[in-house]
């Protein structure tokens, strides 16, 4: 029996936590990271939680290495800006048992809103942060973390990106490290900063930098391949992948701690080989360090800091190679669409109908600013919606906002929504604020939050009631009204932003692919179809116009939420079965 | 040995990802070095989405690039022609012959090319299977994607019972039987 096996690298690196013996973890998900949770779960002893947001998620994670147990934090890399306020003072903290903290970027932005590159977080933080660079490194890099958190009294940050996350490779699994839990000490000059203690902290962590740049050289993560010296590679990560494909002859130091450098060994390597290349996707983070000591080099004047690199891209811009690829056939976009059934459609039917501008968030429904519907104007970032419909109001006054509405999920209202609505409160606004309550975490695959009653390990405990939420803060105008109520929608959406005071509206109706049972699908009687188009409006996947102008339903695709039926002023749609 | 490269392409939905562990579970029984890569999130929702399988003695990059793909299995029409130009010169297309059209078209805003797999044929080695049908006529239309692998697998180099071994530890053991079943039907084509 092997004990090899073909792992995500999100299953590797939740496989590296469980071997080094790390008891808690927590996490917020987030594409690419969010497998690292749903994969720890089946390691009994670790303790795994979903936190409400990612800033929640550090704070579980540090309190647990302060009591003496190894625990993880878990966030793609827009999660580690809810989650730097803890990271920064952590930093300062040092641990007692190891802490990591796994940050997933996104080159290539598959499913993020920006392209930041976490390891320029790392070293504003004074945080070491290592960079794998295929599944098996994941797990063991992961491992490695923890020793070095513990060594260096710091937390440590493992990078990974989009398709290290998301890339199987072979793994070699070991056993779980029997780590016994440390004491709890109580130390306030470490574990309290106030001004006093923390100044001292800081030259603590000055010291830190000092003493890990040294030892940095020598650590077993870096790696020197020396070959043909005419050419020469520093990388890390995914990059060093597209180097070997590309670059099969060039020397190579692999860098596996990206900050701090370890100059030395850079230094040493940069002195044998005629021409240096620094090869790193995204941010010039290693690049523009060498280059500040001295070391002549080039990276990206001829690459990019955009999106993801690959070894064809290596092969034109530094092999000179003229590579004879076919062009692509033009073939119209498949962009990523609301299910069929989607309950977000419904709600969107009616904004679109009453013409109202959204102040939008992220989720599936952040799609519902695209045609057909176009009802979301803006979308910064998790919970934005809520405040930025707040400054709009206070910007052009009342009757500006009235055509204005925040559309906003419920985990993302969970997540950090629920200040801005307080907010909203405390400085009298009046403006119309709808949570799309489909019970979960869409957009992610489907993960549970504080109200669906149901943990990260498949416990049952308290669900969260929203509309009590929203009365407890002082809100008194707030409904519940059904997604697929069009009528119903339409007079609470009227009724609100009419109103002179702040109102929620909480659109209800489970996600559709959460709903096991397959509901019967709808079908057009041809003969009643006035080929008017009405149906066709909110942009369902599963109709079409067809030659003659009636329309088609795709039986395959139709989940059976009826919106187009409650549109049809002729009768024209039934479901199938109906009379 | 070279590395071999496999692209399984398709829309958010289809069932690439069982095909491509299906893939990987082959190779590494095989012994050989394993990557598989394929992007979640957006993906699900419908969208376009592609997987890659390499494998070898030693692999680097997990990604497939234009020009590099010894098979590219398509779920479906337009999928297929969105990705043929990442085929080798003697590269193979196993193309599903199911059309599902993307917003763009279903809003009028772009047309669904004519005559795709017609069109493909002159310029690849193309065989493609209506595996919709034929998953009905078998009574599970979920295993269309199987009927497609086992078309695929008259290209590979192994052996049936390397096959059926995978797919059993694979899928659901409730499903092996109707898998298998499906695995033949294209075998046989
Ligand atoms: C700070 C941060 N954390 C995580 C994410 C990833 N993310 C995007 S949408 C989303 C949740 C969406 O859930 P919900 O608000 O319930 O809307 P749904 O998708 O269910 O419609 C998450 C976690 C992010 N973009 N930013």
């Amino acid at each position: 029996m092997t004990n090899k096996v073909i792992m995500l690298g999100n299953e590797a690196i939740a496989r590296g936590a469980y071997e080094a013996g790390v008891k808690v973890s927590a996490a917020y998900p987030g594409t690419p990271s969010t497998e690292i949770s749903e994969s720890i779960i089946k390691y009994k002893e670790v303790y795994a939680e979903w936190s409400p947001n990612e800033k929640v998620a550090a704070e579980v994670a540090i309190g647990a290495s302060l009591a003496g147990v190894r625990s993880l934090a878990s966030m793609k890399q827009v999660g580690l800006n809810v989650a730097s306020d803890p990271l920064y003072t952590f930093s300062y903290m040092g641990v007692n048992a190891g802490m990591v903290f796994v940050v997933a970027d996104d080159p290539g932005l598959y499913s993020s809103q920006n392209e930041q590159d976490t390891r320029a977080v790392a070293r504003a933080a004074h945080v070491p942060v290592l960079e794998p660079s295929d599944s098996q490194e994941a797990k063991d890099f992961v491992k490695f973390a923890y020793e070095l958190s513990e060594k260096y009294d710091t937390p440590v940050i493992v990078r990974t990106t989009t398709r290290l996350s998301h890339s199987q490779g072979i793994v070699e699994l070991n056993d779980r490290a029997e780590i016994a839990d440390k004491p709890y000490k109580k130390d306030i000059r470490k574990n309290v900063m106030i001004p006093g203690f923390a100044k001292f902290r800081h030259v603590a962590v000055e010291q830190r930098d000092i003493a890990l740049t040294k030892d940095a050289s020598e650590l077993p993560i870096n790696k020197v391949e020396m070959n043909d010296t005419k050419i020469g590679v520093i990388t890390s990560g995914m990059s060093y992948q597209y180097v070997k494909e590309a670059l099969p002859r060039a020397s190579v130091l692999k860098l596996g701690i990206i900050n701090p450098l370890p100059r030395k060994l850079i230094e040493d390597f940069a002195g044998k080989v005629e021409k240096l290349y620094i090869i790193e996707e995204l941010d010039p983070v290693i690049e523009q360090q060498v280059t500040s000591w001295g070391i002549k080099a080039v990276g990206k004047e001829i690459l990019t800091v955009q999106g993801e690199y690959s070894a064809n891209m290596l092969r034109q811009a530094i092999g000179g190679e003229v590579l004879a690829l076919e062009q692509p056939a033009e073939v119209p976009a498949r962009p990523p669409v609301l299910c069929p059934g989607c309950p977000h459609r419904s709600v969107f039917s009616v904004l679109s109908k009453l013409k109202l501008h959204a102040a939008g968030d992220i989720g599936c429904y952040t799609l519902g600013a695209l045609p057909p519907l176009g009802v979301i104007d803006e979308f910064v970032c998790m919970g934005a919606s809520i405040s930025t419909m707040h400054g709009i109001e206070k910007a052009k006054g009342k009757e500006f906002s009235k055509e204005w509405v925040a559309v906003i999920g419920d985990s993302t209202f969970l997540h950090t929504g629920i200040n801005s609505l307080m907010n909203m409160v405390y400085n009298k606004a009046t403006s119309t604020v709808i949570i799309l309550d489909n019970s979960t975490t869409g957009m992610t695959g489907h993960q549970d939050h504080p109200a669906t009653g149901k943990t990260l390990m498949g416990e049952v405990t308290y669900m969260m009631n929203l509309k009590a939420l929203c009365v407890a803060m002082g809100i008194n105008h707030v409904v519940e009204v059904n997604s697929f109520d069009l009528a119903a929608m339409e007079s609470a959406v009227k009724e609100a932003i009419n109103k002179d005071e702040i109102s929620v509206i909480i659109a209800k109706s489970p996600c559709v692919l959460l709903d096991k049972q397959k509901r019967q699908g709808y079908r057009i009687l041809a003969d009643k179809c006035k080929k008017c188009g009405m149906c066709l409006k909110p942009g369902c996947p599963a109709m079409r116009k067809s030659a003659d102008g009636t329309v088609q339903i795709d039986e395959t695709m139709c989940n059976g939420c009826g919106l187009c039926k409650s549109l049809c002023k002729f009768g024209a749609i039934e479901q199938a079965g109906e009379k | 040995m070279k590395t071999t490269n496999i692209m399984i392409v398709g829309v958010g939905g289809q069932g690439t990802l069982l095909t491509s562990r299906i893939l990987g579970g082959l190779a590494l029984d095989a012994g050989y070095d394993v990557k598989l890569s394929e992007v979640h999130g957006m993906a699900q929702r419908g969208g376009s989405v592609v997987t890659y399988v390499r494998y070898g003695e030693k692999v680097a990059e997990p990604i497939i690039e234009e020009g590099m793909a010894d098979i590219i299995i398509a779920f479906e029409r337009l999928e297929a022609l969105r990705y043929a130009h990442f085929l080798k010169k003697d590269g193979v297309l196993i193309a599903n012959d199911q059309k599902i059209e993307p917003m763009p078209v279903l809003l009028g805003m772009a047309d669904y090319p004519e005559n795709v797999l017609e069109n493909l044929a002159k310029k690849y080695t193309l065989f493609s299977v209506d595996a919709m049908q034929q998953a009905k006529q078998l009574g599970n239309s979920r295993v269309f994607n199987i009927i497609v692998l086992g078309l695929v697998a008259k290209h590979m180099k192994f052996s049936k019972e390397e096959w059926y071994k995978v797919i059993e530890k694979t899928v659901p053991p409730k499903t092996v039987e109707i898998n298998k079943k499906a695995f033949d039907a294209g075998y046989q084509l």
